[in-house]
């Protein structure tokens, strides 16, 4: 995890921009062309100060992401593709460049409540059930409590929880918690979700599953998801545009449409031609990024 | 929520904790044979000299074996053997009446009294500061010597000023023991709940942030049920020490009644029998409060879900 605290994050004059790998070249979908985007970046650069120098996490990054895309964010570790999640949810502050999340800065959208995080580990609360989990967001938010039950009832519903309200969370296994708390985040029902390599940590049939029900999720909600992953059949069998990136500095090289795949995905097509041709795209992405100078 | 999380099947069967138990009694039963062996081998050694002393002014000629035997009935001896300990146990306990000064039951709520008010006083004093140090981080540099340096000083040293000034302004009784207490207490209550306090990982306090919880809902809903653990380890020393600070309070000013004015009474007179008694009364007490402490956290970690051990 990056240093998040204002006082190790030093401001560090914006002039580094080197030659810039950005590639702004996104195409609204026909459909959407009209509305503002869910996230505008412009020229986007976050630097801390580490004990060896500056560290570039993100440099003139260029993105915008329309409303009910499923985006990924794919790159090897360093390449700051945590830290472009965080600083669009506000946990990370950038040095230059604008970003507008619905429209206000990331700090407004915070406020407003206008994203749910959902994090690496599920980071529930031990001291909690699942359901008082689910409902942590909504008590903060001032939610009343027979509002709050029905809401938590619902969305563990949706996440295939329903008989574990009463659970505490070190009764669950790792995949059904982090299904806990991707009902906690939707219980307050935001447009956006922010995923931050959620399933990074479960074994791989059961991030198989997930994916499915995240996929299904996704459709059925129509919400704006903005995933992080290091996977690239991950990425490719989620997303509607991969966004490919790479290390020192942290930069976008590469913005691939998927949408064609289609809304509803099963895990077979990860054998098509079509689903192997982005994947393939991705790879190459990921392997001219890679610098081999270290 | 709590009685639906006590039927869970994961919770240990009682047939396992019975056999967990059975695994213990064998060892307690051994180290406790073998204290009161040592025990009463010391009782033996150590009033050997004076008991053929006594027998050699008397005039009286006896046995080895008759002298070995007289060790153990000393009335005032070097050190009493434990039955004389739990004979006077029991003729100050259940023998005597509670309203008598003879009564230990007496001195020890004396004594009492004064432990929970001070640990009362402590855990809130703790807490304060506890809470304080985590919210302001200059508070953190500017209070912690004071903090640390005050458990420093000997308490024998400061107790007889505390309760000097204290009674200059007309503060006299269980108030000034109750202050010594409390000194002594606040201080692994403080540090335990800094440490608790602060204990949530970035993740959880990240979340917090998403949410844009303010301080107090994050000090509500995270911070204090993730201290508590570490709150309840602080507690148990605070309310052992917080006996010893009641006891010492007793000391320097020749307190009429408690545990302390026992074992000082004692002292003076030679009763030390009446001494050990009183000790043992003390650590009674000092167990029994850990216990309470102990059963409250049982108490409160199974309702907020703690995995069994």
């Amino acid at each position: 995890m990056k240093p998040k605290g204002e006082t190790v994050l030093k401001r560090v004059t914006e002039d580094f921009m080197g030659d810039s790998g950005a590639q702004p070249g996104l195409s609204a979908e026909p459909g959407l062309a009209s509305r503002a985007p869910v996230v505008d970046i412009q020229g986007l650069s976050l630097t801390y100060e580490a004990a060896d120098g500056p560290v570039y996490a993100l440099s003139n990054v260029d993105l915008q992401i329309e409303e009910g895309e499923f985006v990924s964010f794919i790159g090897p570790s360093g390449c700051g593709k945590t830290t472009l999640l965080r600083v669009i949810a506000d946990l990370e502050q950038p040095n230059g460049g604008h970003i507008h999340v619905n429209g206000v800065s990331p700090s407004e959208a915070r406020v407003r409540r206008d994203y749910g995080f959902i994090f690496q580990a599920p980071a529930l609360y031990p001291w909690r059930t699942i359901q008082k989990n689910v409902e942590l967001p909504l008590e903060i938010f001032g939610i009343p409590k027979a509002e709050r039950n029905e809401r938590s009832r619902r969305q563990l519903e949706l996440v295939n929880l329903k008989g574990f309200e009463k659970k505490f969370p070190w009764q669950l296994s790792g995949g059904m918690q982090q299904r806990a708390s991707i009902a906690r985040a939707l219980s307050f029902d935001p447009k956006l979700l922010l995923m931050d390599e959620p399933f990074g940590a479960l074994d791989e049939i059961v991030r198989d599953h997930l994916n499915e029900q995240l996929l299904k999720l996704w459709d059925k909600t129509r919400k704006t998801v903005l995933f992080v992953t290091h996977s690239i059949p991950e990425a490719v069998f989620l997303s509607s545009k991969i966004v490919v990136m790479s290390p020192r500095p942290g930069r976008i090289i590469d913005v691939i449409d998927a949408s064609h795949l289609g809304r509803e995905r099963k895990l077979e097509i990860r054998e098509t031609p079509e689903f192997l041709k982005i994947a393939h795209r991705v790879r190459e992405g990921l392997r001219a990024g890679h610098s081999y100078d270290d | 929520m709590t009685t639906e999380a006590l039927s869970l099947p994961a919770r240990p069967s009682p047939r396992k904790a019975a056999r967990r138990k059975e695994g213990n009694a064998g060892p307690v039963f051994v180290v406790v044979l073998a204290i009161v062996a040592l025990w009463y081998t010391g009782t033996i050694l150590m009033n050997w000299q004076g008991t053929a002393d006594a027998f050699a002014r008397a005039g009286e000629a006896r046995s080895t074996s008759e002298i070995l035997l007289a060790t153990m009935e000393q009335e005032r001896p070097m050190l009493p053997a434990p039955h004389q300990v739990f004979a006077e146990l029991k003729k100050t306990t259940i023998d005597t009446p509670v309203t008598s000064r003879r009564s230990l039951l007496y001195h020890a709520w004396v004594t009492l009294s004064s432990t929970l008010l001070g640990f009362g006083l402590g855990v809130l004093l703790g807490s304060v500061l506890a809470v304080s140090i985590v919210h302001v981080k200059t508070l953190e540099r500017s209070l912690m010597p004071w903090i640390i340096s005050s458990q420093t000083i000997p308490i024998l040293a400061i107790a007889p000023i505390i309760i000097v000034v204290l009674g200059s302004i007309g503060i006299t009784g269980l108030f000034p023991k109750a202050i010594i207490s409390a000194y002594l207490c606040f201080f692994p209550i403080t540090i335990s709940m800094v440490k608790g306090l602060t204990s949530p990982d970035p993740m959880q306090r990240d979340l917090m942030r998403t949410y844009s919880a303010s301080l107090a809902q994050t000090f509500w809903k995270l911070r204090l049920p993730a201290s508590l653990p570490y709150l309840f380890t602080g507690l148990k020393i605070a309310v052992a020490i917080s006996l010893v600070g009641a006891i010492v309070g007793e000391l320097p000013t020749g307190a009429q009644a408690g545990l302390g004015a026992r074992l000082l009474a004692g002292s003076y007179y030679g009763q030390t029998i009446q001494i050990w008694a009183a000790l043992f009364g003390a650590a009674l007490l000092a167990s029994l409060l850990v216990a309470l402490v102990g059963l409250a956290e049982r108490f409160l970690s199974r309702s907020m879900g703690a995995r069994p051990a």
